[in-house]
């Protein structure tokens, strides 16, 4: 049977498994929205382009499957460019649908037309312009599967009016083939066994977890492996929940606002394991004395990962399950020579656990004046292993980071690649979409929380109880703390002047808002916050000058870094 | 150092900006590029020249090698290879000058394609050093108008890629 293209793009997402969509309609999508209400599919109605990307990436994140976001020609396009780039940047599987002006008006500069493929370039792992209807079946079909396989991202499908309204028989693919696209998946045994040897003569192993392991869904294998040779974890922002923090081989996060013991493991190392990581400058600092002792073994699914920033010794290209799986086969099988590994390796994890010891993370706490970490560590101990955290970007990013335990994989979402302010509340709504019964919350600044506070009416319409906590310190406060530190508190543009009434503004929405001044308020709050029924915002009033710290310098070494202030 | 980069991607629209976006992103200028269909009409081959730092052209080889239209890449790079460019100079000839132009056409083997009372349009081919050489003999002469096709390039002996 004969269908139109807007009913063909809706017949696949469904056979692709699509429950729920995040959008915004528009002139050139309006076929499609029509024929979305013929469609079990879930439609979620953001009120900014940006934040139906950013949702359908919190979806992404949380569930581990192909968020979908679509929006219209020109300005809803260019809308999701950062939300796009966001997933781009962290390698998270979207598959973006945009309108675009009828194909004989391509290139005229007509109304709401934008160049949207050469936009979204480079910042998308594929995209299309479908110029025949004949050809969208098999166009969302490998759009898909570029999406979810390989190294994940975002691929756009930029959709002109005049083919969606055209018609044609509607067969869906069963495979895709595609000759210039083939992911390596099984790592090279040989590289595998010469890694095995590497691990089994190093007597100052770290194994330095990314992203990767999350997007592979390997916190499993990577558990299994770190125990049997008993080597410490260090996690990347991107990992942070990859690992459990509360694990005796744990580290914590490494890099700029990374804890002080997992630097100085990684400085001291001899040997490096780099999983699903990606030598990220905030990670590295200086490249010249990073990890300088260290040979590098790099695992990781994408080649262009590896040697990018640092040299490697044995690189294995990759899908990390994989890699991990056969690593821990084959030296499982040499017992006798683990346990002396293991044996010879008992000094360097009593080194570790003397930096723990010397500088764990802390804070000065304070009876008068609540301190945002302290907010951060009651949240903790208020909410089960299984709630999931998102952040905005800035120093209550760090402090998420620094001081929430995390335990299960998909329950930290965080812009990390891009920074993105005002990711948080839209990809907290689009976990709470995938999970209407885990508890989400966002967590966030009062300056990042005002790009996309428009969000709050998406969850009171759709009855998503995000609750969203705000660390009010009435700055910028990350680059606030640069300016203290680096520009002789210059305090240019950071301060954030006008007082927001945060609870009041829940209110406009429809939405609870609740506030604590004082620290004996906090528990309170959190407690009350967290037992409201709906969005709830809780405003805190904290230090407003608190930094984060340990901190590395930008362009200094890990060894390098600033304990206190 | 100088880098020659064949590419062999779908022969299909958009694909030679996503080529020439990894070299433009990274503020790299292409010295030349040349592209056509090859045996298989759906397979396009662009050869590129380029030069710049080696790590970050190793960066560039390895982002064309991902990129979802791109079938193979060749760098060139430390390799055996034939190289060839063709170029076409309009240069002045008058009754003065008209022999001696002649003259250095038949040594770099090239061919008038065109010829008026005041001109002649000169074709050769060959290495881009032979192609240096002859526009700068014939320079004095007056060239009016020239056009260099950039280089392609094969790697020497009896390998090839089939299908292309």
């Amino acid at each position: 049977m004969k269908k139109t293209g807007s009913q063909i793009l809706l017949e696949c997402l469904t056979l692709e498994g699509v429950d729920t969509i995040f959008g915004y309609p528009g002139g050139t999508v309006i076929n499609i929205y029509d024929d979305l209400m013929d469609s079990p599919i879930k439609h979620i109605l953001t009120r900014h382009e940006q934040a139906a990307v950013h949702a359908a990436d919190g979806y992404a994140r949380a569930t581990g499957k192909v968020g979908v976001a679509l929006a219209t020609s020109g300005p809803g396009a260019t809308n999701t460019i950062t939300g796009i780039a966001t997933a781009y940047m962290d390698s998270i599987p979207l598959v973006i649908i945009t309108g675009q002006v009828p194909t004989a008006l391509i290139g005229n500069d007509a109304f709401q037309e934008a160049d949207v493929i050469g936009i979204t370039r480079p910042v998308t792992k594929h995209n299309y312009l479908v110029k025949d209807v004949k050809d969208l079946a098999r166009i969302l079909k490998q759009a898909f599967y570029i999406a979810r396989t390989g190294r994940p991202g975002p691929v756009l499908v930029d959709l002109p009016k005049d083919v969606q309204m055209a018609t044609a028989e509607f067969s869906y693919p069963d495979t895709v083939e595609l000759r210039g696209y083939k992911p390596t998946f099984s790592g090279n045994a040989r590289q595998v066994e010469k890694a095995a040897k590497m691990i089994l003569a190093a007597r100052k192993p770290v194994i330095y977890v990314g992203g990767g392991v999350v997007l592979s869904n390997s916190s499993d294998e990577l558990k299994q492996f770190a125990e049997l040779v008993q080597a410490p974890v260090t996690t990347t922002l991107m990992a942070m929940s990859s690992f459990p923090k509360k694990h005796p081989l744990s580290l914590g996060m490494l890099g700029m606002h990374g804890t002080y013991y997992a630097n100085m493991a990684v400085t001291n190392s001899d040997l490096l394991i780099a999983v699903g990581a990606r030598f990220d400058d905030r990670v590295t600092g200086k490249i010249a004395t990073f990890a300088p002792h260290a040979k590098i073994i790099h695992i990781d699914i994408d080649p262009t990962s590896i040697k990018k920033n640092v040299r490697v010794d044995l690189p294995i290209v990759g899908d990390l399950k994989d890699v991990l799986q056969t690593l821990v086969k084959k030296l499982g099988e040499r017992q006798e020579l683990i346990a002396a590994m293991v044996d010879e390796t008992t000094g360097w994890r009593k080194e570790i656990d003397n930096w723990k010891e010397q500088h764990p993370m802390s804070y000065t706490a304070s009876k008068t004046i609540i301190k945002p970490q302290y907010v951060i560590e009651k949240i903790r101990e208020l909410t089960n292993d299984d709630a999931i955290i998102t952040t905005e970007v800035g120093q209550h990013q760090m402090w998420t980071a620094q001081f929430f335990d995390f335990s299960q994989p998909r329950t930290f979402l965080s812009s990390g690649g891009l920074g993105t302010m005002g990711y948080g509340l839209p990809a907290a709504l689009g976990a709470q979409a995938a999970f209407p019964e885990r508890q989400v919350i966002d967590v966030s600044g009062d300056g990042s929380f005002q790009m996309n506070s428009q969000e709050l009416a998406t969850l009171v319409q759709y009855r998503l109880p995000v609750k969203i906590v705000i660390l009010n310190n009435n700055f910028l406060g990350m680059v606030r703390q640069w300016q203290q530190l680096f520009f002789h508190k210059r305090y240019s543009q950071t301060c954030m002047e006008l007082p927001i009434d945060f609870v009041k503004l829940a209110e406009a929405y429809g939405a609870t808002g609740l506030r604590a001044t004082t620290p004996d308020e906090v528990e309170n709050v959190i407690r009350k916050g967290l037992e409201t029924p709906g969005p709830v915002i809780m405003e805190f009033k904290v230090a407003r000058e608190e930094n984060v710290l340990p901190m590395v310098p930008a362009g200094a070494g890990l060894n390098e870094m600033v304990l206190a202030s | 150092m100088k880098h020659i980069i064949s590419v062999l991607v779908e022969n299909e629209f958009g694909v030679l900006s996503r080529v020439v976006g990894l070299f433009s992103g990274r503020g790299f200028n292409i010295e030349s590029l040349s592209v056509a269909p090859t045996l298989d009409p759906t397979i396009s081959r662009i050869t590129i020249a380029t030069s710049g730092d080696d790590q970050i052209l190793e960066q560039i080889t390895k982002q064309l090698n991902k990129l979802i239209d791109t079938i193979k890449i060749i760098d060139f790079t430390g390799q055996d290879f034939v190289e060839r460019e063709m170029s076409l100079i309009k240069v002045t000839a008058e009754d003065n000058t008209r022999a001696e132009v002649l003259r250095i056409v038949d040594i770099f083997r090239g061919k008038i394609v065109d010829v008026t009372p005041r001109s002649f349009t000169i074709e050769v081919t060959g290495s881009p050093t032979k192609i240096d050489a002859i526009i700068e003999l014939l320079r004095p002469m007056g060239i009016k108008e020239l056009v260099r096709s950039g280089p392609v390039v094969l790697g020497r002996g009896p390998k090839g890629w089939k299908g292309a």
